[in-house]
């Protein structure tokens, strides 16, 4: 029999109709090639127990004829997501022991639908991070190796410079790169989703804000948190999106309006569609490769029958810092909770505010301590204005901009999703954070806008690494952008990892 | 603008953060050079501009003023550090 693990989740649902194998035998390839891959160290909880068990009853389901959408399928769930009697940190110290007792919105919709849980997905810290190297439970290693890279599995562990699978999604993005999940949740406030998936080969969409419920999904910054998939293919995501989208009443920024079922739009024609080319995503110093896979993207669009406009989104340059005023400010009221009162960690002090300062200070790790503080300092008094206030204003303009080219007739907006490919451990911002931050100059704009994105792999770099484009949509236009991302997908192959190194086999 | 170590030991009282002397000034590096990194927003001209509220233009939901929800104490304090009849523990506030 073909190993199971590298189906693509569509295949799967397919096989499992067909009943080419079981929901058990898929969960237990699933579960075994986990184990072997621990070394990645992309879960921070395994969970075989619950897994084999949801896949028995999937099994009974299947041999009725009945089941959901997604009955069968197991999935990789990031940690940031709470799921009943199964702990969830958010990979922080202060939630280390965690164990929730009720259900995000999300994941009670996909068992909803008949998925299977393999365990909890590595993350940045509270999501805050670009290379999940932030992560109380350690970096995440990427599945892809440089060409000639040194990278082997020695006696314990992982020897030579391995690299980053993006952040802050980069448990998600390195389990579905490595096959060790089918489809994977994750979270996406600047770029969390669509730059893990561009640095690994596979492919993920932050729907537009509002889609998917956030009620028991951790939060960092509310105005900008979405839940959206990665997945081996653009089909898959379409699959996965339809079943975590929908109206939440526990979520007031939830939208009440009707799911399509996203994978009918996938084959559909984009003839016709005017697909903008913001000039101001063309950077200085650009790599060549970034400007070859751009120029690739537009060829391909244009040759399945779109128009290819030049537009401008003047404030695209302000998004990332009006990006980090707004983010920690909203992540430092959202991190108040945390207090050692309630839930997660306690460390004792003499009074309560002893407490309160000794427990925040052993349970958040450098760079979230660093946000709250920020967050703190431009909400305080006499510096609102200066800073809060004016990056809001910053945001009402960078949205205006897309309105305006979308009322313009455009369709939907080309860009790269990272301006590299994965970069090693250990590399970027341990001097100075922002230069960790321009990594998600390209993403970060439409989580200030609120509108859906999804980045979908294009081509290697000289090294062999994988490279995404980003499509930017109209608002709750995710239909288009699977069309659209269906057809680069179709023009430049997947990419998938050729060597499990990782096995040490 | 900048912040100096007293801001800094003031803001991390504010985030109720203990910051050992140690610590300021490589936070304080760290903070400075966010806050030259958005100094570029200045430069945008935002007279009579609103500022964003609300990202998908929505109106407020409202839901009917009733219970829905209640009688799981021993759920809620199931996580807590230090909790007692189902009352959450925390050190003596009033002398």
């Amino acid at each position: 029999m073909t190993d199971l693990t590298t189906l693509t989740l569509t295949e799967a649902r397919d096989g499992l109709k067909a009943k080419a194998f079981s929901a058990t035998e898929l969960a237990q390839a699933h579960v075994a090639a986990i184990e072997a891959a621990r070394v990645l160290n992309a879960y921070v909880l395994e969970t075989p127990e619950i897994a084999l068990k949801q896949a028995e009853v999937s099994d009974a389901r299947l041999a009725k004829g009945e089941g959901g959408w997604l009955e069968g399928l197991p999935l990789g769930i990031k940690d940031l997501y709470c799921t009943a009697g199964t702990r969830t940190t958010a990979c922080s110290n202060i939630l280390r022991n965690f164990v929730p007792t009720y259900e995000s919105t999300v994941t009670s919709q996909l068992w909803r639908d008949g998925a299977v849980m393999l365990g909890k997905l590595n993350n940045d810290e509270f999501a805050m991070g670009s290379s999940n190297e932030t992560s109380a439970f350690g970096p995440v290693i990427n599945p892809w190796r440089r060409a000639g890279s040194n990278v082997s599995v020695g006696a314990a562990d992982v020897e030579g410079t391995h690299l980053v699978p993006g952040g802050s999604s980069g448990g998600s993005s390195s389990a579905v790169a490595a096959h060790l999940c089918l489809a994977a949740t994750a979270t996406d406030t600047g770029g969390s989703i669509r730059q893990p998936a561009a640095f690994t080969g596979t492919v993920g969409i932050k729907p537009t804000y509002g889609r998917c419920s956030r009620w028991g999904i951790v939060a960092f910054a509310s105005s900008l948190d979405q839940a959206g998939p990665i997945g081996k293919t653009v089909r898959d995501c379409a699959v996965m999106l339809r079943s975590m989208s929908g109206h939440d009443p526990k979520d007031t920024t939830s939208v009440d309006i009707a799911v399509p079922d996203y994978e009918k739009a996938i084959g559909r024609s984009v003839k016709g569609m005017k697909i903008g080319i913001p000039k101001e995503y063309r950077l200085d110093g650009m790599p060549a490769e970034i400007e070859k896979l751009w120029a690739a993207g537009i060829a391909w669009l244009r040759a399945a029958g779109a128009e290819i406009v030049d537009i401008s989104l003047p404030h695209t340059r302000y998004a990332l810092p009006a990006y980090y005023i707004v983010a920690p400010a909203e992540a430092s009221s959202n991190l108040a909770r945390y207090d050692g009162v309630r839930y997660g960690l306690r460390e004792q002090g003499r009074d309560i505010a002893e407490m309160y300062e000794k427990t925040r200070a052993a349970g958040f790790g450098r760079e979230v301590q660093r946000r709250i503080m920020i967050g703190t300092y431009v909400l305080s008094a006499g510096y609102y204005d200066a800073y809060y206030l004016r990056a809001q204003k910053v945001r009402t303009l960078i949205k205006k901009d897309f309105e305006d080219v979308f009322a313009a007739g455009i369709h939907a907006i080309l860009t790269p999703a990272t301006p590299s490919a994965a970069f090693g451990i250990g590399e970027k911002g341990s001097a100075d954070p922002v230069e960790m931050y321009l990594n998600d100059i390209f993403t970060v704009t439409v989580n200030m806008a609120g509108l859906p994105g999804i980045a979908v792999p294009a081509g290697l770099d000289a090294e062999g690494l994988p490279l995404g484009l980003q499509l930017i949509g109209r608002p709750f236009d995710e239909e288009t952008l699977f069309s659209l991302s269906e057809v680069i997908e179709q023009a430049a192959g997947r990419f998938s990892v050729q060597q499990r190194w990782w096995t040490g086999a | 603008m900048s912040v100096d170590a007293k801001t800094v030991s003031r803001v991390a009282h504010l985030a109720r953060i203990a910051l050992p002397e140690g610590e300021v000034a490589r936070m304080q590096g760290e903070i400075n050079a966010m806050l030259g990194f958005v100094e570029q927003l200045n430069e945008v001209d935002v007279d009579g501009v609103e500022p964003m509220t609300s990202v998908m233009p929505m109106v407020m939901k409202k839901r009917a003023d009733l219970v829905t929800d209640g009688g799981i104490a021993a759920q809620i304090v199931q996580n807590a550090p230090q909790s007692e009849d189902d009352y959450f523990m925390v050190p003596k506030v009033v002398e």
